[in-house]
C-alpha cells in the first residue's frame, strides 16, 4: 500500500467566543479529533451541515489554520508553520478553490494574469513559456482566449470560478481542496463546475478534497465520503456504499433526502429539533437530540469512530461490529 | 464602561510621558543653549560655568531623570532667561490666551454648527450651496492672511478697530474673528455632512414615516446620531485652547502663550519651551480623553467595540 | 471659432456634444479648481522662464512700485525687486515642498499602517501610540519647536512637514488592509504562497489607492497653509528664498504703504488651496463615497 498524500491525525480546533456583553469566554470545538488521510489522485468528500466544521477542516488541512491538536503530515513530513518559506514554497503543491469567486480574485487585475501568479510566485516556468501556460490553462478550464484580459466583475459567476480553479491548477499541485465551490453559482452551471473539476482530477491525477453541504454534488465527485457533524466524522466509507447502505442515523436522514431519478423520493427521514450550533454542544453523543434511536447510553457517552466493515467507520454506539455488547 | 474608561486613561498618561521626552530629547539634541544666551564672544570659562549651573554637563540620561523627578514633584524648571520659574511665566500667559481663544470657540459652535444642520435640512437648496461655498472659503483662507485682512481693512482703511496690542475690548475683535472663520467653516461642513447622512437613514426616515413631529424627529433621533462626528472637531477644538492662538498673537502682538512659545523658542529658553510643551499636550491628551468618554456615552456600540 | 466653422457638420455635432458632456460631468467650480491648479503645476515647471527678473535682483531706483506698472506688473517691494518674479519662484518652491510632503507623508503612514494590519499586536499599539503622541502635540506647535532649534533647511522642512497627516493615511491603510484580508483576495493570494511584500505591494496597494489619493486631496492644502504659516513665522523657507507664506510675512511690514506685496502671495494661497478642495470633493465623489 502507498503512502498517504496527506494524513491528518486527532485535529483539534477551538475557537473562543464571548456570550453576551460580560459574559466569560466559551470555547467552542469547531473541529475536535477528526483523523483521516487521502491517497494520491483519491477524491475524498466531505459532507455536513453548516456549523459542522468541514470548512475549517478544509484549512487546517492546508495549513491555514493551524492545528490546535494532532498533527496534519503531507507526504510523510509535517506541515510546515503557517507564512514561513516552507509553507509557502508548499503552496505549489496544495490549492484551495474559495466559495466566492469574486471575493477571491483581485477586482484590479485581469484574469490571465492572477491565473498566471502561482507560476510567478513559485518561478515555476520560464518567463516567456508562463504565457502558453496561462492559454492552456483557460483552455482547460472553458474560457475563452479572448477572456483572457477581462476583470473579475467582467466575468460570470461560473467563469469567475472557473478563473479560480485554472489559478489553482497553475502550479499543477498534487492536492487541491475544493471548499463549496459551487454554492455560490447558479444550479445551472453547478453541475457543468462540477463535471469539469471532476474531469480535470482525474486527467491530471490530482488528490481532491471536495467539501460541499450537497450530498448530490459530493456523490457525483468523491470516490470516499466522510460526513461530519459538529466537528466529528460520524461516518466515513466508499461513496457507493455510504449513499446505497448508510449506517449512521444522521447519514440515513441525509441520504433519504436525496431524490434519485426515476423514482418517487419515498421513506424520507425528517430530523427533530434544532440545527447543530457549535457553542452549545450537547453531552454524549453530539447527534442524540434529534436522533431517532437514542439510548440513554448517547445522553451520556460519545461513541467513537470504528471500523464496521472493511473500509467503513462509523461512530454510533447503535452501530457496531458487536450490536449486542451495546444492550446492557 | 469603567475599563474602558481605564484603559483610555492609561493611554493618555503614556501620551503625555511620550510628549515630555520627545520635547526633552529634541531639545536636548538641537544644540547648546549657552551659546545663544550669553552670545558668541564670552569666554569658555564662563559659558563651562553656565553649562554645570544648568546641568548641561552631566549625561543626557541623568538631566533626564533628574527633570522627571523634578517634574513628578511639581518643579517644572527656571526660565534660562528671567531666572523666575518657568511655571509661573506660562501661568501668568494663559488667561490672555484664554481671552481670545474661548470668545473664538463660542463664535466657532454658535454660528458653524446651526449653519451646518440648517444647511442639511434645507439639502440642495440655494442656502444650502451658499453654506458650502461659504464655508470652504472658511478654511482655506490662512488665519494670517485673514488676520492682516482685517487689519487692512478695518484698521488701516476705516481706522475703526486697533491693529494689535492688549486692552480694551475692541483690541479682541480683530483677533477673534480672525481665529474663528476657519473654525466656522469647518464645523459647518462636517455638522452638514453628518446630518445629511443622519437623515438618510432608515430610523429617520421611519420616524417621520410614523407621524413623529418633526422637531421631534430632529431633536430626538437625528440630532443625536449626528454628534458624533461633530463632538470629535468640538473636542480637538477644545484641545487646543492653548495652542491654536500662535499665529493670530503673532500677528496682533497679543501677549499670550502662542507668543511666549515663538519668543522663547528663538531665546532656546529650554525650561520654558518644554513647560509650554507639557501644557499644550496636556490640555489636548485631556479633552481628548473627555471625547472618549463622550463616545461611550453618545454611543454605546463605540464602548462595546473598544471594551473588546 | 473658425476651425469649429471648417469643420464638418458630423464633427462639430460630435463635439457639441463632447463639450456638453463634459459641462454636465464637472461643475464650473471644479472646472476652475482644475483650470488654476494646471496653471499653478505650468508655473511651477516653467517658473525659470517666466520670471521676467531675478529674485533677488534689486532695483533702488524702482522700490515699492504699484501694481499695474508696465515694467512691473504686480510691482515691486522694498528693495526694488519685482513681485511678480518673487511671487512665480514661490510658488515653485511651495508647490515642491507641498508636493514632496504629501507623497512622504503617504508613504509613511500607509507604511505604518500595514505595519499595523500585518503584525498586529505590539507593532500595532505601537503605531497607534504614535498616533496618539501626534494628536496630542499639534503639528504647527512640533515643527515650530524642532524647526527653531535645528535651524531650518528645505530638506529638513520637507522631512518634517511628510509627517503632517500620516496618522491619517495609516489608519486608513490599515482599516483597509485588514479588511482587505477578511474579504478574501488578499488570503487567497497568501494562500497561492505569495511573500507578504507581493500581497501588500501588488494587491492591496492598488485596491485601496484611490482612497489614499483622495486622502491626499485633503493633506495637500493643509500642508500648504502649515508651510506658509511657518513661513510666515520666519521659521519655513528661509530667505534669499521665497515661499508663499514668507512673502506674505515679509509683505506684512508694508501693509500700510504697499498692501500689493502681501496680497499677490496671500490671493495665490487662497486660491491654490480653494482650487485643491473643490477638485478633491469632487473627486471623492467620484472615486470613493465611502470616507468624508
Amino acid at each position: 500500500m502507498t503512502q498517504p498524500l496527506i494524513k491528518a491525525t486527532n485535529l483539534v480546533r477551538t475557537y473562543a467566543v464571548r456570550r453576551g456583553l460580560f459574559g466569560k469566554i466559551t470555547p467552542v470545538r469547531a473541529v475536535d479529533g477528526v483523523s483521516l488521510s487521502v491517497m494520491p489522485g483519491e477524491t475524498l468528500g466531505i459532507v455536513g451541515e453548516s456549523g459542522s466544521g468541514k470548512s475549517t477542516l478544509g484549512r487546517m488541512l492546508l495549513g491555514i489554520d493551524p492545528a490546535q491538536g494532532g498533527s496534519v503530515s503531507f507526504e510523510g513530513s509535517a506541515m510546515p508553520r503557517l507564512g514561513t518559506a516552507e509553507w509557502r514554497a508548499l503552496r505549489a503543491r496544495m490549492q484551495l478553490v474559495y466559495q466566492d469567486p469574486l471575493a477571491a480574485l483581485d477586482k484590479r487585475l485581469p484574469i490571465s494574469v492572477q491565473i498566471g501568479e502561482p507560476l510567478e510566485i513559485h518561478r515555476l516556468l520560464p518567463k516567456n513559456e508562463r504565457r502558453a501556460r496561462v492559454e492552456e490553462l483557460m483552455a482547460a478550464v472553458g474560457l475563452r482566449r479572448d477572456q483572457a484580459e477581462r476583470f473579475p466583475h467582467e466575468l460570470s459567476g461560473g467563469q469567475r470560478q472557473r478563473a479560480v480553479i485554472a489559478r489553482a491548477l497553475a502550479s499543477r499541485p498534487d492536492l487541491l481542496v475544493c471548499d463549496e465551490p459551487v454554492a455560490a453559482l447558479d444550479v445551472s452551471i453547478q453541475a457543468q463546475v462540477v463535471n469539469m473539476l471532476r474531469d480535470l482530477q482525474e486527467s491530471q491525477r490530482i488528490a481532491m478534497v471536495f467539501i460541499s453541504h450537497d450530498l448530490k454534488v459530493v456523490r457525483n465527485v468523491a470516490d470516499r465520503v466522510a460526513v461530519m457533524y459538529l466537528g466529528h466524522i460520524v461516518e466515513e466509507a466508499s461513496s457507493d456504499v455510504i449513499f446505497a447502505s448508510p449506517r449512521h442515523p444522521y447519514t440515513k436522514a441525509l441520504a433519504s433526502s436525496v431524490p434519485v431519478p426515476g423514482k418517487k423520493l419515498e421513506g424520507r427521514l425528517i430530523l427533530q429539533g434544532e440545527p447543530p450550533n457549535p457553542a452549545d454542544r450537547p453531552s454524549g453523543c453530539p447527534f442524540h437530540p434529534r436522533c431517532p434511536i437514542a439510548a440513554d447510553i448517547c445522553r451520556t457517552a460519545r461513541p467513537a469512530l470504528q471500523t464496521v466493515a472493511p473500509q467503513r467507520n462509523v461512530a454510533c454506539h447503535m452501530v457496531t461490529p458487536h450490536t449486542v455488547a451495546i444492550a446492557a | 464602561m469603567i475599563g474602558f474608561a481605564l484603559s483610555k486613561l492609561l493611554r493618555a498618561v503614556v501620551t503625555v510621558f511620550a510628549v515630555m521626552t520627545f520635547a526633552f530629547v529634541v531639545l536636548r539634541l538641537s544644540g547648546d543653549p549657552a551659546q545663544v544666551m550669553l552670545g558668541p564672544d564670552v569666554p569658555t570659562s564662563a559659558v563651562d560655568a553656565f553649562r554645570s549651573q544648568w546641568g548641561l554637563d552631566q549625561p543626557i540620561w541623568v538631566q533626564y531623570l533628574a527633570y522627571i523627578q523634578s517634574i513628578l514633584t511639581g518643579d517644572f524648571g527656571v526660565s534660562m532667561r528671567d531666572r523666575a520659574p518657568a511655571i509661573d511665566l506660562v501661568m501668568e500667559r494663559i488667561p490672555a490666551t484664554l481671552q481670545l481663544t474661548i470668545p473664538a470657540l463660542f463664535l466657532k459652535l454658535a454660528l458653524g454648527i446651526p449653519a451646518g444642520v440648517y444647511a442639511a435640512l434645507h439639502h440642495q437648496s440655494a442656502t444650502d450651496r451658499g453654506v458650502i461655498v461659504l464655508s470652504i472659503l472658511g478654511f482655506t483662507i490662512p488665519s494670517f492672511v485673514l488676520g492682516l485682512l482685517l487689519v487692512l481693512i478695518f484698521s488701516v482703511t476705516f481706522g475703526l478697530l486697533p491693529s494689535g496690542g492688549y486692552g480694551s475690548w475692541q483690541h479682541s475683535v480683530l483677533p477673534v474673528i480672525a481665529m474663528s472663520i476657519g473654525g466656522i467653516g469647518i464645523l459647518a461642513r462636517f455638522s452638514r455632512s453628518a446630518m445629511i447622512e443622519v437623515m438618510g437613514q432608515p430610523y429617520v426616515r421611519t420616524a417621520s414615516a410614523k407621524g413623529v413631529r418633526w422637531s421631534d424627529v430632529i431633536w430626538r433621533h437625528a440630532l443625536p446620531n449626528a454628534a458624533v462626528p461633530i463632538v470629535t472637531i468640538v473636542g480637538f477644538m477644545v484641545g487646543s485652547l492653548i495652542a491654536g492662538a500662535v499665529i493670530v498673537e503673532t500677528i496682533f502682538s497679543w501677549p499670550g502663550i502662542g507668543r511666549l512659545l515663538v519668543v522663547s523658542v528663538t531665546n532656546r529658553d529650554l525650561p520654558v519651551v518644554q513647560c509650554i510643551l507639557l501644557m499644550i499636550a496636556a490640555t489636548m491628551v485631556v479633552s481628548n480623553l473627555i471625547v472618549d468618554l463622550l463616545y461611550g456615552w453618545l454611543d454605546p456600540r463605540l464602548r462595546m467595540q473598544a471594551a473588546h | 471659432m473658425t476651425a469649429l466653422d471648417i469643420a464638418p457638420i458630423g464633427e462639430r455635432g460630435f463635439l457639441a456634444r463632447r463639450v456638453n458632456r463634459l459641462r454636465r460631468a464637472v461643475p464650473f467650480s471644479v472646472g476652475f479648481g482644475i483650470f488654476w491648479l494646471a496653471a499653478m503645476v505650468f508655473v511651477a515647471a516653467f517658473a525659470d522662464w517666466l520670471r521676467p527678473y531675478g529674485i533677488t535682483a534689486m532695483d533702488l531706483s524702482s522700490r515699492l512700485v504699484g501694481p499695474g506698472d508696465p515694467q512691473h506688473l504686480l510691482g515691486t517691494d522694498e528693495l526694488g525687486r519685482d513681485v511678480l518674479s518673487r511671487l512665480i519662484q514661490s510658488i515653485r518652491i511651495s508647490l515642491v515642498i507641498a508636493f514632496g510632503a504629501t507623497i512622504l507623508s503617504g508613504m509613511v503612514g500607509t507604511a505604518l499602517g500595514f505595519a499595523a494590519a500585518k503584525f498586529r499586536g505590539v507593532v500595532e499599539h505601537l503605531v497607534l501610540a504614535l498616533a496618539d503622541f501626534q494628536a496630542a502635540l499639534p503639528f504647527l506647535i512640533m515643527a515650530l519647536a524642532v524647526l527653531a532649534f535645528f535651524g531650518s533647511s528645505m530638506w529638513l522642512l520637507i522631512c518634517l512637514m511628510g509627517f503632517y497627516g500620516w496618522e491619517r493615511y495609516a489608519r486608513i491603510a490599515r482599516g483597509l488592509a485588514i479588511s482587505a484580508s477578511a474579504q478574501g483576495y488578499s488570503s487567497a493570494v497568501v494562500q497561492l504562497g505569495a511573500k507578504p511584500s507581493r500581497v501588500y505591494l501588488k494587491h492591496i496597494l492598488p485596491n485601496i489607492a484611490s482612497t489614499l489619493i483622495v486622502s491626499m486631496t485633503l493633506t495637500f492644502p493643509e500642508i500648504i497653509l502649515m508651510e506658509s504659516s511657518l513661513s510666515f513665522l520666519g521659521l519655513g523657507v528661509q530667505p534669499p528664498e521665497s515661499s508663499l507664506g514668507n512673502m506674505v510675512g515679509f509683505g506684512r511690514e508694508y501693509l500700510t504703504t504697499a498692501p500689493w506685496i502681501m496680497l499677490a502671495p496671500a490671493v495665490v494661497i487662497m486660491l491654490t488651496t480653494l482650487s485643491i478642495s473643490l477638485v478633491g470633493d469632487w473627486l471623492r465623489d467620484k472615486l470613493d463615497p465611502t470616507i468624508r
